[in-house]
C-alpha cells in the first residue's frame, strides 16, 4: 500500500499522508559508538546519561567535602582545618549539590525520561538540549577552576556584603557568579525544552489527566525555573557589576542595600528548593504504585497538588528573613504563606500513604528508598513549621536546627528519591538490573547513616550552636553530638559507596533486565531496555493514566508473551505515526 | 525475636522488618540515653534569661506538641501499611483509584492544625515581641525616663534601658545611655561582654558597621540581625534572682572567616553594680581622653618642629 515516496522518513512526507495511520518501515542506523559519538550527541538518552554521569559526579565531590566539614567538626576547638578552608569547604559544598547535583541530576531523569514516558522520540528541541548540557558542563568546570586560585568563601547565599570586592577580592565570588550564569543558562534553556516537549509531544490520548505524574512534576519544575533564573541572574549580575565596575547596589555606606540581596536571592532561592524537590515527588508517585501493585490514589489531588506547591512557592521566600529588620506583617505574611504550603505537601503525604494502604506491598530496592523518602521527609516537613513560627524560628534560624531541617528535605526527600530512581530506572538505562541485596544494604546504611548524622543536629542547634562555624567550645555536649554526627556521616557515605560499587558491578554482570522488569504503569517501559535511537517504532493509543496495564491486560487477552507491538494485530495496538 | 520486648514483638517477622524492628529500638534507646545525660534543653530552644525567650520556648513546646502528634500518627499509618500490606501469595492489591471525600476531609484537617498553630503564635506574639516594664528591683535614672525612641517598641510605661550595639568583624560594641542624649560620642562603652542591670527592661538597637552580622544570646531570646544601614530592634529583661549571671552567645550569621571566634556575652548585674559600672567607665573614659589629649598635643609639637626644622 505505500508508495515509495511514502516511506521515506521525513516529518514533512508523514505529515502529508498522517490521515491514514500507518506504520513506516525504518532503516535502522547502525548507533555510533566512541567518545564522539558522546560530545555530538542530540539524543535525549545519552544527553541524559551524561546528565546523571556528571551529576553523580559532583554528589561524590560535595560528599567529600561534607565529609572534610564533619571531620573538622569531630571534636570541639579543632584545628584540623584553617578558617579560611573551612568557610571554603561549606560554600564549595552547598554550591555543588545544589546547582551541580540535585538540580540538574533532576534534568537528567527528565531528559531520559520524559520523552519516553509520553511516547516522544526526543526532546522537543535536540541541540538546545545538548546546549544545556554542556552549559552545565561548564558551569562547573569555571566554578572547581576555583580550587587552583582561591574559592569562594561566603556561603552557598553568598550575602552582601560580605560577597562584595571589600571584603572578598579574590575571584571565588566570581567564579561562583559565573557558575550561577552558566548553570541558570543550562536550566533556563532546558526548561523552555521539557515545557515544549511536554505540552506538544504526547501520544495520541495522553491528555493532561493522563499525563505520568513525574512529567506532572517536571513541567511545574521547568515552570518555576522560568519564574525563579532570571531573578537570580540579575541579582548576581548586579552583585558582578558592583565588584567590578563601580555600582552600589548592595552598599548601605552608599544608598544601596544589602537586604536587597536576601530578598532577590531567596526569590529565587525559595523556589529553587521545590524545583529541587518537585522532580523527587514525582519520582516517589511513579514507584509506589508499582511496587503497591496499586493505583496511584488520587492522581488528580496529587497533579494538583504540585501545581499548588509551585505556586506557594512563589510567596513564601522571605521566611529565610525572620531575623532581618522588616515590618511585623511582612513576617506574618510569610509565616501564612508557609504554612499554607504545609497543606498541598500533606496532601502529597497522606495520598502516597493512602497508595500503599490495601496494596501488595513488593519490597524492592526502590520500594525502600521511596518508603525511606517518606519516613524521612515527614520530620523534614514538621520541622520546617517549627521554622515558619518566626518567632520560634528567632531561635532556630543560623544554628544547626536548619542544617538538620534542609538535610532532612534536600537528602532525605530529594536524594533518597533520586536513589529511588536510580534503582528503579538502572535496568531502563543499562539493560541490566542493579545487585538487589547489595541495593538493599545500601538502602539501610543510608537510612542509619542519615539519621545518625543530622537527627542530633536538632539537639546541636537547640544547644545554640550555630551553623558555618569552623569550631566551637566543648560546653555540654556539644563535642559528643557533633562526633555522632561526624560518625553517621561516614555511614551514609559508606551506604553510597556500596551503590556506586553496586553500579560499576551491574554494568557487567546485572541480570538481564528486558524491557519492562518490574511490571510498571508508565511507557518507558514499552520499548526494549536500553531504548534504541528512536524510542518506539510505534506509539500506542493512550487510555489511562496506566498505559502499560492496559497493554498488558490486552496482551494477555491475545495470549501473547510479548511486549513488543505489532500494532497491525489490534486497533488497541495500533498507533499513529509519531512525528 | 525474643529478645524484643513482647508489646514490641509483630506477629510475623521476616529478616528486613526484624532488621527495621532493631535499628528502631537501637535508635530510641541512643536518643534516651543521651537525653538522660543531656542539658534541659535537648528537645527545646535555650531560655530561662528573659520573659520573651520563656515564651518562644514555650510556643515550641506547644508546638512541639502538636508536632509529636502529627509525627506519630502519620509515620504509624505508613508503617502499618508497610507492615500490613506486604505482597503475600494470594492476596490481591484493592484497585482503589482516590476517595474524594477523604481526600478533602484530609486537606482540611491539615489546614486546621495549621490555623490551630497560626493561633498559638498570634497568642503568643506580643509578650514576645513587645517589651515589659522594668521591675522594681531595675535600674532607674534620675528623670525616670531612659530613652527617647520614637519608632521602636517600648514597655508600656515608655521607660527602658537603651542600649546601642555595633557588629564588627569580629566583635560587638556597646554603647550606653548617659546624661546627655544627643550626644553620644562621650557615652560609656564596652566591646564582647554587655553589663546590664537586672529587673530592667533593656532595648537593643542592633546595627553593623562592615558587614552583616547576627546578635544571638539563645536564653535571653531569638536573633536579630544586624545589617548594615539598618537597625534592627530585640529586648530582654533578665529576672532579679539572676544578677551575676553570664548569658552566652555568638554571631549567628556568616561575616567572615573568624565568624566563629565573633562572640557575645551579657554579664547581668544590680542596679547598684551597673549604676557603678558606668561611673567606671565614664571615668576610664573621661580619664582616655585626657590622656589622648595630652598625647596628641606632645604629638603635635614634634610636628610642628619637625615642620619647622624641615622647612628651608
Amino acid at each position: 500500500m505505500a508508495t515509495p515516496e511514502m516511506t521515506l522518513p521525513t516529518t514533512q512526507q508523514q505529515q502529508t499522508v498522517a490521515a491514514v495511520p500507518q506504520i513506516k518501515a525504518h532503516s535502522v542506523v547502525r548507533e555510533s559508538t566512541g567518545w564522539t559519538s558522546w560530545v555530538t550527541t542530540t539524543d535525549h538518552k545519552k544527553i541524559g546519561i551524561m546528565y546523571l554521569v556528571l551529576t553523580f559526579v559532583f554528589f561524590l565531590l560535595g560528599g567529600v567535602e561534607a565529609l572534610m566539614i564533619r571531620l573538622q567538626l569531630a571534636q570541639a576547638d579543632n584545628t584540623l582545618l584553617t578558617p579560611q578552608t573551612y568557610n571554603e569547604l561549606f560554600t564549595m559544598h552547598g554550591t555543588t549539590m545544589i546547582f551541580l547535583f540535585v538540580v540538574p541530576i533532576m534534568a537528567g531523569f527528565g531528559n531520559y525520561f520524559v520523552p519516553l514516558m509520553i511516547g516522544a522520540r526526543d526532546m522537543a528541541f535536540p541541540k538546545l538540549n545538548a546546549l544545556s548540557f554542556w552549559m552545565l558542563a561548564a558551569g562547573g568546570v569555571v566554578f572547581y577552576g576555583s580550587i587552583f586560585f582561591a574559592p569562594p568563601e561566603c556561603g552557598w547565599t553568598c550575602y552582601s556584603p560580605l560577597s562584595s570586592s571589600q571584603y572578598l577580592p579574590s575571584g571565588g565570588v566570581d567564579a561562583w557568579i559565573f557558575l550561577i550564569h552558566l548553570t541558570g543558562i543550562s536550566s533556563l534553556v532546558g526548561a523552555i525544552n521539557f515545557y515544549a516537549t511536554i505540552v506538544n509531544m504526547r501520544a495520541p490520548g495522553m491528555g493532561w489527566g493522563r499525563l505520568p505524574l513525574f512529567c506532572w512534576t517536571i513541567l511545574t519544575y521547568a515552570v518555576l525555573l522560568i519564574l525563579a533564573l532570571p531573578v537570580i541572574a540579575g541579582a548576581v549580575t548586579l552583585l558582578l557589576t558592583d565588584r567590578h565596575f563601580g555600582t552600589h547596589f548592595y552598599d548601605a555606606s552608599s544608598g544601596g542595600s544589602p537586604l536587597l540581596w536576601q530578598h532577590l536571592f531567596w526569590f529565587f532561592g525559595h523556589p529553587e528548593v521545590y524545583i529541587m524537590i518537585l522532580p523527587g515527588f514525582g519520582i516517589i508517585s511513579e514507584i509506589l504504585p508499582v511496587f503497591a501493585r496499586k493505583p496511584i490514589f488520587g492522581y488528580k489531588a496529587i497533579a494538583a497538588a504540585t501545581v499548588v506547591i509551585a505556586f506557594l512557592g512563589l510567596l513564601v521566600w522571605a521566611h529565610h528573613m525572620f531575623a532581618t529588620p522588616s515590618p511585623t506583617i511582612v513576617l506574618v505574611f510569610f509565616m501564612m504563606s508557609s504554612f499554607l504550603i504545609a497543606v498541598p505537601t500533606g496532601v502529597k503525604m497522606f495520598n502516597w500513604i493512602a497508595t500503599l494502604w490495601r496494596g501488595t506491598i513488593e519490597f524492592t530496592t526502590p520500594l525502600l528508598f521511596s518508603a525511606g523518602f517518606l519516613f524521612t521527609f515527614l520530620i523534614g516537613g514538621i520541622t520546617g513549621i517549627f521554622l515558619a513560627v518566626f518567632p520560634v524560628d528567632w531561635q532556630l534560624t543560623d544554628t544547626y536546627f536548619v542544617v538538620a531541617h534542609l538535610h532532612y528535605v534536600l537528602v532525605g526527600g530529594a536524594v533518597l528519591a533520586i536513589f529511588a530512581g536510580i534503582y528503579y530506572w538502572f535496568p531502563k538505562i543499562t539493560g541490566r538490573m542493579l545487585g538487589e541485596t547489595l541495593g538493599k544494604a545500601s538502602f539501610w546504611t543510608i537510612l542509619i547513616g542519615f539519621h545518625t548524622t543530622f537527627l542530633i543536629q536538632h539537639a546541636i542547634g537547640l544547644d545554640g550552636m550555630p551553623r558555618r562555624v569552623y569550631e566551637y567550645p566543648n560546653v555540654g555536649h556539644l563535642e559528643l553530638y557533633n562526633l555522632i554526627s561526624t560518625v553517621g556521616s561516614f555511614i551514609l557515605a559508606l551506604g553510597v559507596g556500596m551503590t556506586v560499587v553496586n553500579v560499576m558491578l551491574s554494568l557487567k554482570k546485572g541480570a538481564i533486565a528486558g524491557p519492562d522488569p518490574w511490571k510498571a504503569n508508565t511507557l518507558e517501559w514499552f520499548t526494549t531496555s536500553p531504548p534504541p535511537v528512536n524510542n518506539f517504532d510505534t506509539v500506542p493509543r493512550i487510555r489511562s493514566v496506566e498505559p502499560m496495564k492496559d497493554i498488558r491486560r490486552q496482551v494477555a487477552r491475545q495470549a501473547e508473551p510479548a511486549f513488543v507491538a505489532t500494532p497491525t494485530e489490534s486497533e488497541g495496538l495500533a498507533g499513529a505515526p509519531v512525528h | 525475636m525474643n529478645k524484643l520486648p513482647s508489646a514490641l514483638r509483630p506477629n510475623r517477622i521476616t529478616s528486613t522488618r526484624r532488621r527495621l524492628a532493631l535499628a528502631a529500638v537501637a535508635v530510641a534507646v541512643l536518643s534516651l540515653l543521651v537525653t538522660s545525660t543531656a542539658s534541659a534543653d535537648f528537645f527545646t530552644p535555650e531560655s530561662g534569661g528573659s520573659p520573651n525567650a520563656d515564651k518562644i520556648d514555650t510556643l515550641y513546646k506547644l508546638i512541639l506538641g502538636v508536632a509529636v502528634v502529627v509525627f506519630v500518627g502519620v509515620e504509624g499509618a505508613l508503617f502499618y501499611c508497610l507492615w500490613k500490606f506486604k505482597a503475600k501469595k494470594g492476596a490481591v492489591a484493592a484497585q482503589i483509584h482516590g476517595n474524594t471525600r477523604l481526600e478533602i476531609g484530609w486537606t482540611v484537617g491539615a489546614a486546621v492544625i495549621l490555623v490551630v498553630l497560626a493561633g498559638f503564635t498570634f497568642a503568643a506574639l506580643p509578650g514576645i515581641r513587645n517589651p515589659s516594664n522594668s521591675g522594681p528591683a531595675g535600674f532607674s535614672s534620675a528623670n525616670g525616663v531612659l530613652t527617647a525612641g520614637v519608632t521602636k517598641r517600648l514597655p508600656p510605661n515608655g521607660k527602658s534601658l537603651n542600649i546601642e550595639i555595633n557588629g564588627q568583624q569580629y566583635v560587638w560594641r556597646f554603647t550606653y545611655p548617659d546624661a546627655t542624649p544627643n550626644t553620644t560620642l562621650d557615652n560609656p562603652f564596652s566591646y564582647e561582654e554587655l553589663v546590664v542591670p537586672v529587673d530592667t527592661a533593656v532595648t537593643l538597637d542592633i546595627r553593623a558597621q562592615d558587614v552583616a552580622h547576627s546578635w544571638w544570646i539563645p536564653k535571653l531570646g531569638g536573633k536579630f540581625d544586624a545589617i548594615p544601614g539598618y537597625t534592627n530592634h530585640t529586648w530582654f529583661k533578665i529576672p532579679a534572682k539572676l544578677a551575676g549571671q553570664t548569658f552566652r552567645g555568638q554571631c549567628a550569621e556568616l561575616c567572615g572567616r573568624n565568624h566563629a571566634n565573633m562572640i557575645a556575652q551579657v554579664h547581668a548585674v544590680t542596679a547598684q553594680q551597673f549604676q557603678k559600672f558606668i561611673a567606671d567607665q565614664k571615668a576610664a573614659t573621661t580619664a582616655g581622653d585626657k590622656a589622648a589629649g595630652i598625647a596628641r598635643k606632645a604629638f603635635e609639637k614634634t610636628l610642628s618642629t619637625d615642620q619647622s626644622s624641615a622647612t628651608p
